[in-house]
């Protein structure tokens, strides 16, 4: 646990930010909600007949005049990409980064094999995603309960869960490629973020392009069909996991075998 | 006595530049051992490959022992190492650092580690990224030394460090030898090695060209011959052209590496009219720079020094 730790406090910093900023957004969101809903009879129609930009942001399966819905498009936008945002830059540099600051002679000359600091690091990377979802969690429970609306407990614990496993699955996958490199990655990080998030607005736009959805973990945590289905997709998470579990094999593999300069 | 260190073909590439090819060591315990070469001649590989940062493309290597590829984190804990670019987590106090070393090898090594900073005068409590080069260099020294290894790998240790902390440390590292330690330290500080270690290797283009005591490194056959004079017109010394290297005529002074017999350079002497005539061992930089001037006529020099160690 010296490593995780050690992980934790290195990270403390950028999770303080990234929580604070996601989670203001999102208070911020749900504050809006009580001033929209006295409108949203005539909007939220006009949402759901937007052809593709509805189709896109799943505005044409849910009720966006209601709490849940409006959660789920609105907030569920700055919690996917912001989450995702997070979890990629967080990962993608977490083993290269040991590399780039010239800090691997010291670490990896000490006493503890490549196996046990590639997972120490991983769980580092994990436990913060995990701390992060928790606080939003938080937050956003607080925040509706200030604005007076009840509380959609199910809806709410779907969403969040399948965020945090949307956040877990990219970070594994950027995890894998950070075995691969040696300096920052930052740039592939948030490139894999947008393009994931990109190509789920594409797979629910076009039919063509449906495939897409077996790709994208964005298309497990799209809130609209969460909504509608009242559950998750199990296909879609248990392909997610299989990519995650893909990511930090490689990462296991990779790392262990790797020339550190 | 055991062998601390023992590479048998040692080789490593990195793509298709050349870290170190076919390299054999052999360090005993005990020893206050030093490892010389020029920048790129491959002695950061040969480290980095022994503490198992890289993998060896071919040949083998143990110390104390035991394989460096398996049993790698055994080899660790017996093992201080100080890089010759010392890096820390910035945003960390030195303590922070030396309690993280001592965490992971499940140690407390904080007397140790306050002796050390008192002796190399080091405030623990300073940020890493306020340190200067050399303050640097010192965190990475007790980090290297306060969980008293069996084994000390310093690369290029004295960079950036001022006269007195130099002194404080070949101190340490004197008083570490004498209680049982092994020091293996690179440099191509010639003077260093000289002053400090008792064996040393000599690194040439990634490969040990010459090997033993630093006594019989520079006890060579050769000669430095420095004759004073009035020279004038050719000199019999040409006949010994194959004995002479490094051959230096100013006027009036003539100076050259001799390694043939003694007594016929003396006969053939006798025909100058000498005002001076010196004859001493050459020190070891002048070795090195020997073995490094001219690698083909050295062959039969390296063979010499083989035997000899």
């Amino acid at each position: 646990m010296t490593l995780t730790c050690h992980e934790l406090k290195q990270g403390r910093l950028s999770l303080l930010i990234w929580t604070a900023s996601i989670g203001f957004l999102l208070a911020v969101c749900i504050f809006l909600y009580p001033e929209m809903k006295e409108d949203m009879d005539g909007i939220s129609d006009m949402f759901a007949s937007m052809g593709s930009f509805s189709a896109a942001f799943g505005m044409d399966q849910i009720d966006f005049g209601t709490l849940p819905g409006f959660y789920a498009v609105e907030c569920g936008n700055i919690l996917g990409l912001g989450g995702a945002f997070y979890a990629a830059l967080c990962s993608i540099s977490i083993l290269s980064k040991e590399e780039k600051d010239h800090t691997a002679e010291f670490l990896l000359t000490q006493p503890v094999s490549r196996i046990r600091l590639v997972l120490e690091k991983l769980a580092a990377v994990f436990l913060q995603l995990i701390l992060m979802n928790l606080v939003l969690f938080a937050l956003a429970a607080v925040s509706i309960a200030a604005i007076g609306e009840a509380l959609p407990i199910r809806e709410l614990i779907l969403l969040h869960g399948a965020f945090l496993f949307l956040q877990l699955e990219l970070a594994a996958i950027c995890f894998g490629i950070s075995a691969f490199i040696r300096r920052g990655g930052l740039g592939i990080g948030l490139g894999i973020a947008a393009i994931l998030y990109f190509l789920n607005l594409i797979a629910n736009i076009a039919k063509s392009a449906e495939f897409l959805r077996f790709i994208t973990p964005f298309a497990y945590a799209d809130g609209a069909d969460i909504l509608a289905s009242h559950s998750l997709d199990a296909g879609l998470l248990a392909l997610g996991f299989t990519y995650g579990a893909l990511g930090i094999a490689v990462a296991c593999i990779k790392y262990c075998r790797k020339d550190i300069r | 006595m055991t062998n601390a260190i023992c590479a048998r073909a040692l080789t490593k590439y990195y793509g298709k530049i050349r870290g170190i090819v076919g390299l054999n060591l052999e360090v005993m315990e005990g020893d206050f051992y030093g490892f010389i070469g020029p920048n790129g001649a491959g002695k950061s590989t040969a480290i980095r490959t022994l503490l198992g940062l890289i993998r060896p493309d071919s040949g083998r290597a143990e110390i104390f022992g035991m394989d460096i590829a398996a049993n790698r984190e055994q080899i660790l804990a017996q093992t201080g190492y100080l890089p010759s670019e010392t890096a820390f987590y910035f945003g960390r106090k030195v303590q922070d650092i030396l309690q993280l070393s001592a965490n992971l090898r499940r140690r407390d090594c904080r007397r140790t580690a306050k002796e050390l900073c008192e002796r190399l005068r080091l405030d623990p409590g300073r940020k890493i990224e306020e340190l200067s080069y050399g303050n640097r260099k010192k965190a990475g020294i007790v980090c290297a030394l306060q969980h008293n290894p069996r084994l000390c790998i310093l690369d290029e240790p004295t960079g950036g460090l001022d006269p007195l902390a130099q002194r404080e440390f070949f101190s340490i590292l004197k008083e570490r030898n004498r209680q049982g330690a092994t020091i293996f330290l690179s440099s191509h500080v010639l003077s260093e090695i000289e002053r400090h270690c008792s064996q040393a290797a000599i690194l040439r283009e990634g490969t040990v060209i010459a090997s033993g005591t630093v006594a019989e490194l520079s006890r060579t056959s050769a000669r430095r011959v420095t004759l004073a004079g009035n020279f004038t017109g050719d000199n019999n010394i040409g006949c010994f052209q194959d004995f002479i290297r490094d051959y230096q005529q100013e006027e009036g002074r003539i100076s050259f590496l001799y390694s043939g017999d003694i007594n016929r350079l003396l006969q053939v002497l006798t025909c100058f009219s000498l005002r001076d005539l010196t004859i001493s061992e050459p020190n070891l930089e002048e070795i090195f720079l020997h073995y490094y001037a001219n690698a083909h006529s050295m062959e039969g020099e390296v063979q010499n020094d083989s035997d000899l160690s």
